[in-house]
């Protein structure tokens, strides 16, 4: 078990050092460089521009930049926002909870959803709900998800009216949870088809799968209910490939969630991210990806400890 | 040939990718030309078979032109990624060691970051175009391929004719040219449709958020571009060139699933 971990750990670390590599490289790749923008202003002078240059730690070589920016990370120090001079550290962190709120809602919903229809497919397969679950969620996996909140805002906004095109909340409203649950209906339904089709077809996959082992076999044999048996044998079983499933997931998920956002006009972390593309605001959208890319590593990361927990094989190999 | 959904699919990509090649030679009105006068022209007026958009150009019309640079989209970043994938994958699995553990780290790190952000940020940086929308979504849906060409690899390597080949003195090299890499074509071929599918759904994604590929051309995605304020006014606008997508994508993956059955001989079809 120990040895499990420690080269589970390892290989984290590792991944997380190149994804820092990988995130810095990306964004001074840019054309210009990070003091781009402020090149264009017609108020700055040549001589403004290299100070500002030189402030900005931009014409030390690169290899310096990254550790410099990396020791920054680490001390807590994740740079200024280009936009508004706020610190990156608060203008991320204080978009989290919107992205979470709707993460964790289509992602509860998808998954108890997704399960249930798998199971059921499983266990009738071939029958006129499978095929509908099987080509359905086919279809669903291929609707561009913007689209679908697209359609969505116009079916339940504009036309019938019921719920609100966008936002979190009523502008201007006091927190009102009724309200605030009316706000998540919508993005989260859009984030979660896609999610509940991916599920589905896996946990049909895997259910068919162990519904075939010799020992489900046994446990009809001796008399078990059937009932019983999908449930306690079969379903603990299969279920065990679907926790690596919810960490590969994750970076869809967050992909999703920022899809989502921009459509339905969501406070979260996706939407600061375009905004932030909008303005070259290096800082936000560097930290921004690296706390992704981060989160997706140490969820990963989980789902393969809570593996190594529930499925004793593992752990001995 | 059993597999009905597969076959339907290959029908409908096959009238998709005529419609789209062949825009151009159909008596369609112009896509680009801006005609105030039939702006927000409902379908089936006024010579619209689909309607006008927001500048009165003819919404079928930019729908075939915009399903050419997504589709061409689709198929070039596909080749980027399978040939790039595909020779990781065959490096990774062929030498092992050091430089699998490597690729595979690399792998793992590209796969961390959410696609649409990566893909995103690089969009920005980049002069919009077909040329650059392919490349950077070839770059980074590699890892899918790697993967399944890795596996694959280390399945194979292990096999008598391998062995027999290096046996009988093959290079490294040719062994993976003439030996493994002709043993995977079908697991390539899967992926290669899959990542078609993939590509197009990205690519729109994109162009919806305004990065990719720039008015007046027109892409499925941007066609979406400004949808939303016209819904009160031109709903059709966006319902359109989200069928398309959709249609195409699923018609992709229903062709991949086909074919992912067709090579895996375990696979047991439901019977009729």
């Amino acid at each position: 078990m120990h040895r499990y971990l420690i080269r589970r750990i390892l290989q984290a670390l590792i991944v997380l050092v190149l994804v820092s590599i990988v995130g810095f490289l990306v964004l001074h790749l840019a054309p210009g460089g990070p003091a781009a923008i402020y090149a264009n202003s017609p108020t700055m002078s040549a001589e403004d521009l290299d100070r500002l240059t030189h402030e900005l730690g931009l014409d030390r070589p690169v290899p310096e930049q990254y550790v410099r920016w990396v020791g920054g990370v680490l001390s807590g120090n994740w740079g200024r926002s280009y936009r508004d001079g706020r610190p990156v550290r608060e203008v991320v962190l204080d978009r989290i909870p919107a992205t979470m709120v709707l993460m964790v809602s289509a992602f509860t919903v998808a998954v108890g959803l997704g399960l249930f229809t798998g199971i059921v497919s499983a266990v009738r397969q071939y029958s006129l709900f499978d095929h509908l679950l099987t080509f359905g969620s086919m279809v669903a996996l291929s609707i561009p998800t913007f689209w679908l909140g697209l359609m969505a805002i116009y079916v339940f906004a504009v036309l019938l009216g019921v719920l609100p095109p966008g936002n979190m909340g009523t502008i201007g409203a006091d927190f009102a949870l009724g309200d605030r649950l009316r706000h998540l209906v919508l993005p989260a339904a859009t984030l979660g088809v896609v999610m509940v089709a991916t599920w589905s077809r896996y946990t049909r996959a895997s259910m068919l799968e162990v519904i075939g082992e010799d020992y489900i076999r046994t446990a009809r044999a001796k008399g078990v209910a059937r009932g019983a048996v999908i449930l306690k044998h079969a379903l603990k079983n299969a279920l065990i490939p679907l926790i690596t499933l919810a960490g590969l997931q994750l970076p869809l998920v967050f992909s999703g969630a920022l899809v989502a956002e921009t459509v339905f006009t969501w406070p979260g972390m996706g939407r600061l991210f375009v905004d932030s593309i909008g303005y070259r605001d290096y800082p936000v959208l560097m930290g921004l990806l690296m706390l992704t890319a981060v989160m997706v590593v140490l969820g990963n990361f989980l789902a393969d400890l809570v593996y190594a927990a529930v499925d004793p094989r593992v752990r001995l190999s | 040939m059993r597999h009905r959904p597969a076959v339907g699919s290959v029908v409908v990509i096959a009238l998709l990718g005529l419609g789209a090649g062949f825009a151009g030679g159909l008596r369609l009105p112009d896509p680009i030309q801006i005609q105030m006068g039939h702006k927000f022209a409902p379908p089936l007026t006024k010579g619209h078979v689909l309607g006008a958009d927001e500048l009165g150009r003819d919404v079928l019309s930019r729908l075939l032109h915009a399903g050419r640079i997504s589709l061409t989209v689709g198929v070039a970043a596909m080749l980027v990624t399978v040939t790039f994938g595909a020779l990781l994958g065959t490096v990774a699995g062929y030498f092992r060691g050091a430089i699998d553990a490597v690729l595979l780290r690399i792998t793992d790190a590209m796969l961390s970051f959410p696609p649409i952000f990566l893909l995103l940020a690089l969009a920005a940086f980049v002069p919009p175009s077909l040329a650059s929308m392919t490349l950077i979504i070839g770059v980074t849906s590699w890892m899918d391929v790697t993967r399944i060409v890795r596996a694959q690899m280390l399945a194979l390597r292990e096999r008598e004719f391998v062995q027999g080949a290096r046996g009988l003195g093959a290079s490294g090299a040719r062994i993976m040219l003439r030996h493994l890499l002709p043993n995977t074509v079908g697991i390539i071929a899967v992926a290669a449709t899959l990542s078609v599918a993939r590509a197009i759904l990205l690519e729109s994604y994109i162009s919806y958020l305004g990065y990719g590929i720039q008015p007046p051309l027109a892409s499925w995605g941007n066609m979406l571009n400004n949808a939303q304020s016209y819904f009160a006014s031109a709903p059709w606008v966006a319902i359109f060139p989200g069928i398309a997508i959709t249609l195409a994508v699923t018609s992709f993956n229903f062709l991949g699933d086909g074919l992912r059955d067709a090579f895996d001989p375990r696979h047991v079809l439901p019977q009729r």
